[in-house]
C-alpha cells in the first residue's frame, strides 16, 4: 500500500434510485462531518417523482468553506448498475474509489471499485435498517475519517428518550464498524482527510430554501401564500409549518395566478407578503406582477429556478428565467432582481427583498435556483439582532391623499397610506393620476412611468464584490453559479492570470459601482447555466462589452472545466 | 368624469345599471359603518375590470380604499386583503364575464376555504367596456358582437354555480331597487364568510333587458323577475337547490349557511398548536 495522500477535500456520492434513501445518506454524512469542525456542501439530482428513478447525492468536506460541487466524486456509492454506469466517469481518475452495492450490482472488469453487501451486514448487525451505516463505515474508512465522531453523532441522532434507544444506536455503531472493515480489507485507500479547522462561530446547517424562508421571516414576513412546484414546494412547507403565530397568515391557495393576487391585496392591505415559484408559476404570475408594479404594491416572489421552458426539468440547475423575471409582464416594466449566490445570501435576501418592496412600493423578485435550494451547508449562524424590519412610509393624510405624486426633490417617495387609516386612494392597474383614479391623459401616463422606474434608485444597498480592478478583464458570475466561478477564478489567479472579479446579489437596479467598473472593461465574461446568455444580453443592452460562457446540461459548472472555458473564451474574444 | 375628479374619463351610460348598484352599496357601507364603529377607510372595495369595475371610483363622499385590479381576479386579491387583515369590510365589486368566465375558476377554491368577503356581481350578459360581445350569461342564441350568428353554448346559471360550489351567503336581486338591493348587501357584510349578491344589472347599449325583467303590460311581458316566496327557508339546501333551478330571476335571499371562515379556523389552529418564534426556529438549525 502506497503512503496515503492528505487532502484537505473529498467529494462522497452516493447514487442509485430516488427513495432509497440517498438524501439521507449524504445529509447524514454532512452533518457527522460539520459536527467535527468540517465545512460541508450537499448536491443532490433526482427525478420528478415520488420513487425510483436515477437519483444522487453527494456532499463535498472540506477544510475550508466549500464553493461548489467540485470537479470529481473521490468516494462513489453506487446501488445499482444503472448508477454505475452513469456515474463511474465522473470518478476521480487519481485516487477515486468506487463502493458498489454487490445484491444489485456486478461491475464487469477490474477498476477502484469493490462490492459491499449492506443489507446483509446490516441484518447481521441486528438491525436490519443500518445498511445507510455500514455504507457511511466503509466510506469513513476510504477517507480516514474518525469512525468515533460518526459514533457521537449516532448517539445524538438515536437518543429519543424511548426504551429501544440503546439497542439501535448499538446496532448502527456494529454496523458502522463492519462497513469499515469490508472497506480495510479491500486494500484500497482514497487519501487521509486533513483535520479540520473549525470556524470560531457558532453555526447551522441549512438548506438554501430554508435559509431564504428563515430569512423572510426574520425580517417580519407576515403572509405567504404559494402552490406547489419544484423546486419552490420547500418554501410552502417550511412556511406552513413556522409562520404559526398570531397576526400572521400562510395558505396554499389554488394556482399561482391566486398565489400572486394574494400577495398583491396582502401587500395592499399592509402586509409584507411573499410567493415563491418556479418557471411554470412565474409564466402564470406574470400579469399579477406587472399589476404590482403598475399600482405599486409591496410584494416579494420568489422564483426557484429549474430547467425550462414549459414543465422542462422539474429538478434540474438552470438560470433559464433572468429575462422572464426582470421583465415578467407586458408593458413598460424592468423589476428589480435579488439573485443570491450562496445560502448565506438566500438568508440575506429573504429579508432585504420584503424591505426592498416596502421602501420602493413594488414588487421584488428574487432568483434561487434549484442546486442553491435544495442543498444544505453549514454557515455562519445569522444573528437576529442585525436583521431589520423595514416598513412602508406609512404616514396618513387627508381622505383623497395624493399617493401618487412624483419623486420629491431628495427622492422621498410619497407615502403609501394603509386601510383603516385615513388617506383613502384606489389603487389602480389602469393608468392613474395622483389619487390613483383612471386617466388616459400623455401627462399621467409620462409622469408615473416615469416614477416608476425613477423609485428603483431607492433599492442601493445590495451587497457587491469587486477585486483585482487593475485588468482590463473581469468575471462577473450571477445567482447559484457564483460560488463555482469563484473557485475558477481562484484557479485562473494562481495561474497567474490578470482577471477581475465583479459580483452583485442585485442584477437590478446594478449598484452604481458595479455598473461604473463594469463598463471601464474591455471584456465581461460571465458563467451562466442558459443557452442564450441572458445576463450577458442584458448587460450589453446597458453598454457593457459582456460575452457569457453558457452550459445547459442541467446541472452546474464544474470547476476546472469552468477555468478552462473562461481561458478559451478570453482567447476567442480577444482574437476578434 | 367624477363629481371629484373632472379628469377621471370614464362613465357608465345613460339609464347603466350600475347607478342603481352603486347607490345601494353605498347606503349599505354607510349603515355598516355606523352600525359596527368603524372607519369609513375600513372599507375596501376590491374592482375588477369592465364596466362594473369603475365603481370603485364612483363612490360618493368620504371615499373607502379601493383597488382597481386586473381582469378576472378580484377573489384572489380580495382573499389576500380579507385573510391578511380580517378586520376590514372587504367588497369585491365585479362584472359577469370578470367573475364568472375569466375569473371563474376563483369560485369554488374560495367557497371551500370561507373567507369574510362580499362579492356583489353586476350581471349584464354581455361584455359592456369591449362594446357587445357574448358572456356566459347571455342567451343561447343572443346574436353580439362576437356571435353575429347567435351564441353556440348553453347560458350558465350563476346561482346554481355558486350554490354547488359551496359558497355560504347567496342573494339574488336587480338594479332597479336599490334600498332593497342595498339590504342585501348590508345583510351579505354581516355575513361571516363568503357571500355573493347576484344583480340584474342590464346594459342599456348592448343588452337592455329591462323589459324583460320587470315585464311591460302593454306590449304584454311577463317579467322574469319575481320575489322569492316569504316562506322559502334559505337555510335548507335542497330547497335552495330547487328555487334557482326554477325560471326566471329570483328576487332575494337563496341560500344561507354559518360554517367557520377560513380565519376563524387559521386563528383556532394557532391558539392549538404552540406559537414559533424566530429564535427557536433558527436554532433547530444548529449542528
Amino acid at each position: 500500500m502506497t503512503q496515503k495522500i492528505i487532502s484537505n477535500d473529498f467529494v462522497i456520492r452516493f447514487a442509485g434510485e430516488g427513495g432509497q434513501g440517498l438524501v439521507t445518506s449524504a445529509d447524514a454524512a454532512a452533518r457527522a462531518a460539520s459536527r467535527s469542525g468540517y465545512y460541508c456542501q450537499t448536491f443532490s439530482t433526482f427525478p420528478s417523482q415520488i420513487m425510483g428513478g436515477p437519483a444522487s447525492s453527494q456532499v463535498r468536506i472540506s477544510t475550508t468553506p466549500v464553493l461548489s460541487s467540485g470537479d470529481f466524486v473521490d468516494v462513489l456509492v453506487v446501488l445499482n448498475q444503472y448508477a454505475f454506469d452513469n456515474h463511474i466517469q465522473d470518478l476521480n481518475p487519481e485516487n477515486g474509489v468506487c463502493i458498489y452495492n454487490a445484491q444489485d450490482c456486478e461491475p464487469s472488469g477490474e477498476g477502484n471499485y469493490f462490492g459491499i453487501d449492506a443489507d446483509k451486514l446490516a441484518k447481521e448487525s441486528g438491525n436490519t435498517r443500518a445498511a445507510n451505516m455500514v455504507i457511511l463505515g466503509a466510506v469513513a474508512k476510504l477517507i480516514d475519517f474518525k469512525l468515533e465522531s460518526i459514533e457521537s453523532f449516532i448517539k445524538d441522532r438515536f437518543t429519543r428518550g424511548r426504551p429501544g434507544d440503546e439497542e439501535i444506536i448499538k446496532s448502527n455503531i456494529i454496523a458502522l464498524s463492519f462497513g469499515a472493515d469490508v472497506a480495510e480489507k479491500s486494500g484500497f485507500n482514497v487519501g487521509s482527510l486533513a483535520p479540520p479547522k473549525p470556524p470560531e462561530h457558532d453555526q447551522i446547517m441549512i438548506t438554501g430554501n430554508a435559509a431564504l424562508s428563515l430569512g423572510a421571516t426574520s425580517a417580519g414576513l407576515d403572509s405567504y401564500y404559494g402552490y406547489p412546484i419544484s423546486p419552490a414546494t420547500t418554501v410552502l412547507v417550511w412556511m406552513e409549518q413556522n409562520l404559526v403565530q398570531k397576526g400572521k397568515f400562510v395558505f396554499q391557495v389554488s394556482s399561482e395566478i391566486e398565489a400572486i393576487n394574494n400577495v398583491v391585496g396582502a401587500g395592499f392591505s399592509g402586509k409584507k407578503a411573499m410567493t415563491a415559484t418556479a418557471g411554470p408559476g412565474l409564466s402564470l404570475m406574470s400579469e399579477g406582477i406587472g399589476l404590482a408594479w403598475m399600482a405599486e404594491i409591496p410584494c416579494v416572489v420568489v422564483d426557484v429556478q429549474r430547467g425550462g421552458p414549459a414543465t422542462g426539468l422539474p429538478t434540474k440547475s438552470e438560470q433559464s428565467d433572468l429575462f422572464a423575471c426582470m421583465f415578467p409582464a407586458h408593458g413598460d416594466v424592468r423589476l428589480p432582481i435579488l439573485a443570491p449566490g450562496t445560502v448565506e445570501e438566500c438568508f440575506m435576501i429573504g429579508g432585504l427583498a420584503l424591505n426592498w418592496a416596502e421602501r420602493y412600493q413594488g414588487p421584488v423578485v428574487v432568483m434561487s435556483e434549484f442546486g442553491l435550494a435544495e442543498r444544505s451547508e453549514n454557515i455562519k449562524k445569522p444573528n437576529l439582532s442585525n436583521v431589520i424590519d423595514e416598513r412602508r412610509n406609512s404616514k396618513t393624510g387627508d381622505n383623497g391623499f395624493k399617493r401618487y405624486q412624483s419623486l420629491g426633490k431628495n427622492g422621498e417617495l410619497s407615502a403609501m397610506p394603509i386601510p383603516g387609516n385615513q388617506a383613502a386612494y384606489v389603487a389602480n392597474g389602469s393608468e392613474h393620476d395622483e389619487i390613483g383614479d383612471t386617466t388616459h391623459l400623455p401627462k399621467h401616463h409620462i409622469r408615473l412611468t416615469e416614477r416608476r422606474f425613477g423609485k428603483l434608485s431607492l433599492l442601493n444597498d445590495a451587497h457587491f464584490e469587486i477585486e483585482n480592478t487593475n485588468s482590463e478583464i473581469a468575471i462577473m458570475p450571477w445567482g447559484s453559479s457564483k460560488g463555482v466561478a469563484r473557485e475558477a477564478y481562484d484557479k485562473l489567479i494562481s495561474d497567474n492570470l490578470n482577471i477581475g472579479w465583479i459580483y452583485s446579489i442585485c442584477l437590478n437596479p446594478l449598484p452604481k459601482e458595479v455598473l461604473k467598473e463594469l463598463r471601464l472593461k474591455k471584456i465581461v465574461i460571465v458563467p451562466e447555466l442558459n443557452y442564450q446568455g441572458q445576463w450577458s444580453s442584458i448587460m450589453r443592452m446597458d453598454g457593457i462589452n459582456a460575452v457569457s460562457v453558457t452550459q445547459y446540461t442541467g446541472l452546474p459548472f464544474k470547476p476546472s472545466e469552468l477555468a478552462e472555458k473562461i481561458k478559451e473564451k478570453i482567447k476567442q474574444t480577444m482574437e476578434v | 368624469m367624477s363629481e371629484r375628479n373632472q379628469e377621471y374619463d370614464f362613465k357608465w351610460c345613460p339609464g347603466c345599471g350600475d347607478f342603481g348598484v352603486k347607490r345601494a352599496l353605498e347606503m349599505a357601507i354607510n349603515t355598516f359603518t355606523e352600525e359596527f364603529e368603524i372607519p369609513r377607510t375600513s372599507n375596501v372595495i376590491v374592482a375588477g375590470i369592465g364596466c362594473s369595475g369603475n365603481m370603485v371610483h364612483l363612490i360618493d363622499g368620504e371615499q373607502p380604499f379601493g383597488i382597481h385590479g386586473i381582469h378576472g381576479r378580484s377573489l384572489p386579491i380580495a382573499f389576500g386583503i380579507s385573510s391578511s387583515r380580517p378586520d376590514l369590510n372587504t367588497i369585491v365589486v365585479a362584472g359577469d364575464g370578470d367573475f364568472l368566465s375569466i375569473g371563474g375558476e376563483h369560485i369554488a377554491p374560495s367557497a371551500a376555504r370561507n373567507p369574510n368577503i362580499t362579492c356583489i356581481v353586476m350581471d349584464n350578459g354581455v361584455y359592456g367596456l369591449t362594446k357587445g360581445q357574448s358572456s356566459p350569461t347571455s342567451e343561447t342564441g343572443q346574436i353580439t358582437t362576437s356571435t353575429p350568428f347567435g351564441k353556440l353554448e348553453s347560458k350558465i346559471n350563476p346561482l346554481e354555480l355558486y350554490l354547488s360550489c359551496g359558497v355560504s351567503f347567496i342573494a339574488s336581486h336587480y338594479s332597479s331597487k336599490p334600498k332593497q338591493l342595498s339590504d342585501f348587501i348590508l345583510d351579505a357584510m354581516k355575513h361571516k364568510g363568503m357571500s355573493i349578491v347576484h344583480v340584474q344589472s342590464p346594459c342599456t347599449t348592448y343588452n337592455d333587458t329591462y323589459d324583460i325583467l320587470k315585464g311591460d303590460r302593454k306590449k304584454g311581458i311577463p317579467g322574469t323577475a319575481y320575489i322569492v316566496d316569504e316562506n322559502h327557508d334559505p337555510t335548507d339546501y335542497d330547497k335552495a337547490k330547487a328555487l334557482v333551478a326554477k325560471d326566471g330571476v329570483p328576487l332575494g335571499l337563496i341560500y344561507k349557511k354559518e360554517p367557520s371562515t377560513i380565519n376563524e379556523l387559521q386563528n383556532k389552529l394557532i391558539m392549538d398548536n404552540p406559537s414559533k418564534n424566530v429564535e427557536d426556529i433558527l436554532s433547530s438549525y444548529s449542528i
